[in-house]
């Protein structure tokens, strides 16, 4: 099936516009595991009739890395340009499949001026099943063993814990909770730019203390809602030696999966 | 009245030595925290109140750890109401009466003092049990290496207080009844003894004349005790129970993922995007020092949080890094900023009100830059914190300092940074290939 991926350029060159703006973010674009994310999001808002449309190549990095490394001044550089971009189209709404953008967007581009309604794709998609544009069913994940990672900026960070689990739970999959869930999530280790670096010297890998909590519920996935948590996660589950038979899947593929999308 | 006035005069010194030297500690701890930078937390009064009452009042997040908030809750209960017998016992010291209330309050005095007695029980046991928690249980929160040494015997000397007040305070009942059974003169008969009642025959075969001495010396040692123990706080983790209060009032109420926006760089950014509005926008003063690398640099609420640590280390059992043997520990940030404050507190006083340059500083001196880029900024320590401590905002102001003042980021953020720098995503990758993937 062929992606339908209007850019704000190309609607607004037809005069057309979005009513929300698919904020890919940079995993999203560039990492090969990410990219499946951003396209089974991408099936559900085209299977939904959704009016959508992506920055392209005017999407830079929100500057979220650069912030939490320290670097204040290359995150603003980052957040006036991308502000700059969004407001020259008129933007008031965003969608992202990145918590970390999530994050940034909602919380901190305020500050610098740029004001947008900023949801993470898990309540994107609750919505669309609220208003009735998307109907999920269990299909393949009928009494499947899920357990779901809170992603820290999703969770912790921007309290948004319901949403994603609500979602978990329209496929009639059995919900299972690791010992530290929710507010007392345990981070994967990518956060505050540790994804771009090695760990400090210490006794264990922060993704492999995480993977083994999931383990615990002896799950036959993980879902994850944050493109790095992902990664780590799935590094985790290979160090395991646990990939053939415990799946890390975003929750926007397991949708789109169940819908044969 | 035999001995005249010289009771209420010694009482009336050690009250005004007692709360002159308490008084002069908070004057400079005061001082101390304001040596901070402006935090603008003075917005939201209502919600700030709410927040106060619920996290440090209520103790809303005590309730995480069942048994551990229960214990406390006694001990707070009991802290709480047990200080309107001090009332009581500072009247009686200052005008030379005993039990002044009893006649004022009639039937209901026995109530209070019998409940006192109850409380003074449970603290005792709750006490008793923190203790053994931490030195028999050996909690592994509380023998983390920042716990050696001072920390540990801090810890422990004040659950040595708490007993030692109690049981004066018991004994001094137990005496107080025995002499009230016996028709001495001024022991007026009043209070209910629920519990001292079962001390009281430890006491019985002394003459009147050594209880009144005992019943006396348990009086004066339990005032003085606390009067102690009040000017022990400061030096102690102890400080918690007065500055829960303002710490949580003065919190941080913006969602945890919000780091704050450092509004002094937007102009210089603004000017750089936009290098021809240089002339019309009105010149903005570029901040002296971008980040933090002292207790100058903090604001005042980091520092106030750093005095009001009382080092239960929930924070430090929850995090990421920590867990997995890294160096960070969220407590030991809060204990280094503290340490350090005290530090410079100390070459403020003894150098006539200013500070002369020690040559040392929070970051090296106290908290190396490995423990800083441990951190994954994931808000486990600030969301664990019972009284909204935020160690996360210091190792982030910390980490500006290092990027923007020292370029001391380590090898592969540089190269990160530099990717985002030249083409817009924290790997090199063409911003021209952002939508290759619809096409895959």
């Amino acid at each position: 099936m062929k992606l339908e991926v209007p850019t704000l350029a190309s609607l607004q060159a037809e005069g057309k516009k979005a009513s929300v703006v698919f904020w890919v973010g940079c995993a999203g674009s560039f990492d090969d595991r990410a990219k499946k994310i951003t396209k089974a999001f991408v099936k559900i808002l085209n299977h939904t009739q959704t009016s959508f449309a992506v920055l392209g190549t005017e999407e830079a990095c929100t500057g979220d890395p650069a912030k939490r490394a320290g670097n204040e001044f290359l995150f603003q550089m980052q957040a006036l340009q991308n502000i700059s971009t969004l407001d020259q189209y008129g933007v008031t709404k965003i969608v992202t499949t990145c918590p970390h953008c999530f994050n940034t967007l909602k919380n901190e581009y305020p500050e610098l001026g740029g004001h947008y309604t900023v949801m993470h794709h898990t309540q994107f998609l609750k919505s669309l099943i609220k208003e009735g544009s998307l109907k999920v069913e269990g299909g393949m994940y009928k009494g499947k063993r899920i357990t779901f990672h809170d992603p820290c900026y999703l969770g912790r960070a921007n309290k948004i814990f319901e949403a994603p689990r609500t979602l978990i739970e329209k496929l009639d999959a059995e919900l299972v909770e690791m010992k530290s869930c929710k507010t007392k999530g345990l981070c994967c280790g990518a956060g505050g730019a540790q994804m771009f670096k090695d760990a400090e010297q210490g006794d264990k890998e922060i993704n492999i203390e995480r993977t083994e909590q999931a383990l615990e519920t002896q799950p036959e996935i993980i879902a994850a809602a944050c493109p790095f948590c992902n990664t780590m996660m799935t590094d985790g589950i290979k160090n395991k030696k646990q990939e053939d038979t415990v799946k890390i899947m975003d929750v926007a593929e397991l949708i789109a999966n169940a819908k044969n999308l | 009245m035999i001995m005249g006035y010289l009771p209420n005069f010694i009482f009336l010194a050690l009250l005004i030595l007692g709360g002159g030297i308490f008084t002069r500690n908070i004057l400079r701890l005061r001082r101390n925290i304001f040596l901070g930078k402006e935090a603008h937390r003075n917005d939201r009064k209502q919600q700030r109140w709410k927040h106060m009452i619920r996290i440090a009042f209520g103790q809303s997040k005590m309730g995480v750890k069942p048994l551990a908030g229960f214990l406390h809750l006694v001990v707070y209960i009991g802290f709480v109401l047990i200080n309107i017998e001090l009332l009581e016992i500072v009247f009686d010291g200052l005008f030379g009466t005993h039990r002044i209330f009893a006649t004022v309050l009639g039937p209901f005095y026995n109530f209070l003092i019998g409940s006192f007695e109850i409380l003074a029980l449970l603290v005792l046991v709750a006490v008793i049990l923190f203790w053994f928690r931490r030195n028999v249980v050996k909690i592994k929160r509380f023998w983390k290496a920042e716990m050696k040494g001072w920390p540990k015997f801090d810890a422990d000397l004040i659950l040595y207080f708490e007993v030692v007040l109690m049981l004066l305070f018991l004994s001094m009942n137990a005496t107080d009844v025995l002499l009230q059974q016996k028709g001495v003169e001024a022991y007026v008969k009043a209070g209910s003894f629920p519990i001292s009642q079962f001390l009281a025959p430890l006491f019985e075969g002394f003459e009147v004349g050594t209880l009144i001495l005992l019943e006396r010396s348990f009086w004066w040692a339990h005032i003085i005790g606390i009067l102690i123990f009040l000017n022990y706080l400061y030096y102690s983790k102890h400080l918690h129970i007065l500055l829960a209060f303002p710490n949580t009032f003065y919190a941080n109420l913006e969602p945890e993922g919000k780091f704050e926006v450092d509004a002094h760089i937007k102009n210089e950014v603004l000017l750089m995007l936009n290098p021809d509005q240089a002339s019309t926008t009105a010149q903005a003063d570029p901040p002296e020092k971008f980040g933090s690398s002292d207790v100058f640099d903090l604001k005042w609420t980091q520092l106030m949080n750093a005095y009001s640590c009382t080092e239960c280390g929930r924070c430090t059992e929850v995090c990421p890094a920590n867990l997995t043997g890294k160096k960070l520990s969220p407590r030991k940030i809060m204990m280094d900023t503290r340490d350090r404050l005290e530090e410079v507190g100390k070459n403020i006083n003894a150098n006539g009100g200013t500070f002369n340059d020690d040559e040392k500083q929070l970051l090296n001196n106290y908290i190396s830059p490995e423990e800083l880029w441990a951190c994954t900024s994931c808000n486990a320590c600030v969301d664990a914190c019972p009284i909204a401590i935020d160690p996360l905002s210091i190792i982030m102001d910390m980490r500006q300092y290092l990027v923007m003042e020292q370029s001391a980021a380590p090898q592969e953020l540089n190269a990160m940074m530099g990717n985002i720098e030249n083409n817009g995503a924290p790997w090199p990758f063409s911003n021209q290939d952002r939508l290759q993937w619809s096409n895959e």
